[in-house]
């Protein structure tokens, strides 16, 4: 959290004046947002309000029609998807999206930064480093004994760990998770809640949720969008007492 | 992931093996060298089917197209063939010797600047291979850049295959038009029309169609391997995990159209011509049957598919000309319908389990099929 009135830290991501519009709806409108080195950031907000688009804008899925995205002070408007990944963003989709045809090993394996070029994979050996570190994350993700099951057979809540964990394994300095918890048994929102408060150590972290048992348990700082744009933003104690918050979202 | 062995299972070994057997030396030693001709003829397919398990199966990429590569690849070979064919002197009652037939009766004057390279045969060796990469990755780059997909990419590659045969068929002078590139001779003064020559000849494709089988094993089995079918099922997921996902789909596009290109050429050497009929919609079409049979998903099974339907494409065609493409349709829906792995999902689900229960010893000391690694 940065202090007021201190020289300001630099953000790692910055979005100004950021605009999309498709066929003349904003879905996201003039929306700016900092988000701190090691921080995590939700982002909550009724359906449709542009949380998804906002992930979408700044890994590149969507295009923006103005405005600008800076990561580490570098334009992500102008860069291609995979180039944005390379930059050290990673994003987890609202709907858990995992190879099922291949094992949970396999699945990690593939997300492990190296050989990603068309000759890298080609070239790619399944030595010690990999090993060891898809053991390390999978061990995060409580799917330690699950590395040779296929990703088809997963629980649900086991299948948004996975995809997490292929998140994790890419070290981005900038992760984010659409409704990482969605699906997940109260036991699997605290595992994942504690998984969340652990990794970011090193990583920023947006996340998007509409469970606010949840959100309280993680959030540093809450982001409420309303129409695209920003309706309130602070701690979540503050948020949840702001009377516009109340009237568009929590309030029922 | 299942222990595998190098390249393979010890169980694929054991299919390896087989089909090797088969091909090198059953078949030679059981049948005629007509038979045996025409078999060879049936596994060139086998090439292009073998790319389309890579590309249809694996990457989930649906070419209709792959007769182009064929075609191309089969073409330079004829192209080559036709150059030592007409030699000054065997050509010497044309009113310009010294170029081949089909020029001289369209008053064609003068070799075309395109075909002087094919006179040399490392040339036309690389450009059996080179050609239809370089097309494959221009039409790749195309559509795969922009994210054209799916059934998009599928209904242009027919558009491609039908304009390739149209110019082909327009240009006769430069092409030799519908017949194609006829009355090949020899191959490097080497007679391709002997027995003895149609023997080798079928050695030396059946050779390479395994060299081609274990390539394109050792593809599956490597990263780019699981990247395809991690592509085919979330393409997003691969693309937001660093990769460019268009680049692997040229690539693997480009590696379909060389296989197929090896198939084309030896197509050509073994039959002895080369014409627009192989290069089509419908020739294209029946090459992602034979895979469909075999199984999408098994280099064997495009192997076994290839030669199973053009057996039975010769036998019934024979009797019922008119019937073959109804049989064929209906085939293809057959399979789809109620075997979507086709044989060789068959032989996994029937045929393993009952092996595997009356031959413990074979397979494993009495354990259940092994779990394959790529099926
Ligand atoms: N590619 C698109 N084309 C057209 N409209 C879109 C597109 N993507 C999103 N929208 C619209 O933008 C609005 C915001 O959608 P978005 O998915 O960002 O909402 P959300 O806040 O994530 O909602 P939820 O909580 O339901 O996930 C919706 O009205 C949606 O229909
Ligand atoms: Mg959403």
């Amino acid at each position: 959290m940065q202090p007021i009135g201190q020289t300001p830290k630099e953000f790692i991501l910055s979005i100004d004046a950021l605009t999309v519009s498709f066929d003349g709806f904003k879905a996201v409108n003039d929306l700016s947002l900092y988000v701190d080195e090691n921080e995590i950031r939700v982002i909550i907000g009724p359906n449709g309000a542009g949380k998804t688009t906002v992930l979408d804008l700044i890994c590149g899925r969507t295009k923006a029609t103005s405005g600008s995205i800076k990561f580490e002070g570098r334009e992500l408007t102008k860069m291609r998807e995979h180039e944005i990944v390379h930059a050290g963003v990673g994003r987890k989709f609202q709907n858990p999206s995992i190879y099922e045809d291949l094992t949970v090993f396999e699945n990690l394996e593939l997300s492990f930064p190296r050989g990603r070029s068309v000759f890298g994979a080609l070239a790619f050996r399944r030595d010690q480093e990999v090993i060891d570190r898809v053991e390390e994350v999978a061990e995060m993700i409580f799917l330690k004994d699950q590395l040779r099951t296929d990703a088809a057979i997963l629980s649900h809540g086991q299948k948004q760990w996975l995809e997490i964990g292929m998140l994790l394994i890419q070290k981005p300095r900038l992760l984010m998770l659409d409704e990482p918890v969605a699906g997940m048994s109260v036991a699997e929102r605290v595992k994942t809640a504690d998984l969340l408060n652990t990794i970011t150590k090193n990583q920023s972290v947006i996340v998007i949720e509409h469970d606010m048992k949840f959100v309280e348990d993680i959030a540093h700082r809450v982001t409420v969008l309303h129409q695209g744009k920003v309706l309130s933003e602070g701690t979540m104690d503050r948020v949840k007492h702001d009377p516009k918050v109340v009237e568009v979202y929590l309030g029922h | 992931m299942p222990t595998v062995g190098f390249l393979f299972s010890k169980k694929e070994w054991l299919y390896l093996a087989i089909l090797a057997a088969l091909l090198l030396i059953v078949l030679p030693a059981s049948v005629d060298i007509f038979r045996l001709n025409l078999i060879g003829k049936y596994l060139t397919y086998a090439f292009v089917a073998l790319g389309l398990v890579l590309l249809w199966g694996n990457g989930g990429i649906l070419s209709l197209g792959q007769g182009i590569f064929f075609g191309l690849g089969g073409y330079c070979m004829a192209m080559f063939l036709k150059l030592e064919a007409s030699t000054p002197e065997a050509t010497k009652i044309q009113s310009t010797p010294g170029i081949p037939d089909f020029m001289d009766w369209n008053q064609v004057t003068a070799l075309p600047f395109w075909w002087q390279p094919f006179h040399s045969f490392t040339f036309t060796l690389l450009a059996i291979i080179l050609v239809p990469s370089v097309f494959a990755f221009i039409i790749g780059a195309a559509m795969f850049k922009r994210r054209v997909g799916g059934v998009y990419f599928a209904i242009i590659t027919q558009a491609v295959a039908a304009i390739l045969t149209i110019l082909i068929i327009g240009q006769q002078g430069y092409t030799g038009g519908v017949n194609g590139i006829t009355d090949l001779r020899t191959l490097l003064g080497w007679d391709i029309r002997t027995d003895s020559a149609k023997l080798i000849l079928y050695f030396i494709n059946a050779g390479l169609l395994i060299g081609v089988l274990l390539l394109a094993q050792a593809v599956r089995m490597s990263k780019f391997g699981r990247l395809l079918i991690a592509m085919r099922d979330r393409e997003d997921r691969v693309r937001f995990s660093g990769y460019d996902v268009s680049n692997f789909k040229i690539f693997i596009f480009c590696l379909a159209a060389a296989i197929s290109a090896i198939g084309g050429a030896m197509f050509t050497l073994q039959v002895g011509f080369m014409s627009p009929s192989f290069v089509g919609i419908v020739p294209s079409i029946e090459m992602v049957i034979f895979a469909a049979v075999g199984g999408r998903l098994s280099l064997f099974g495009a192997i076994y598919g290839a030669l199973l339907v053009n057996a039975a494409k010769t036998t019934f065609s024979e009797s019922f000309p008119e019937l073959w493409l109804f049989a064929m349709g209906g085939l293809f829906i057959a399979v789809v319908m109620a075997f979507p792995f086709g044989l060789a999902g068959v032989v996994k689900d029937y045929v393993e389990p009952f092996v595997a229960r009356r031959l413990p010893v074979l397979l494993g000391r009495g354990r259940a099929p092994q779990p394959q690694a790529a099926q």
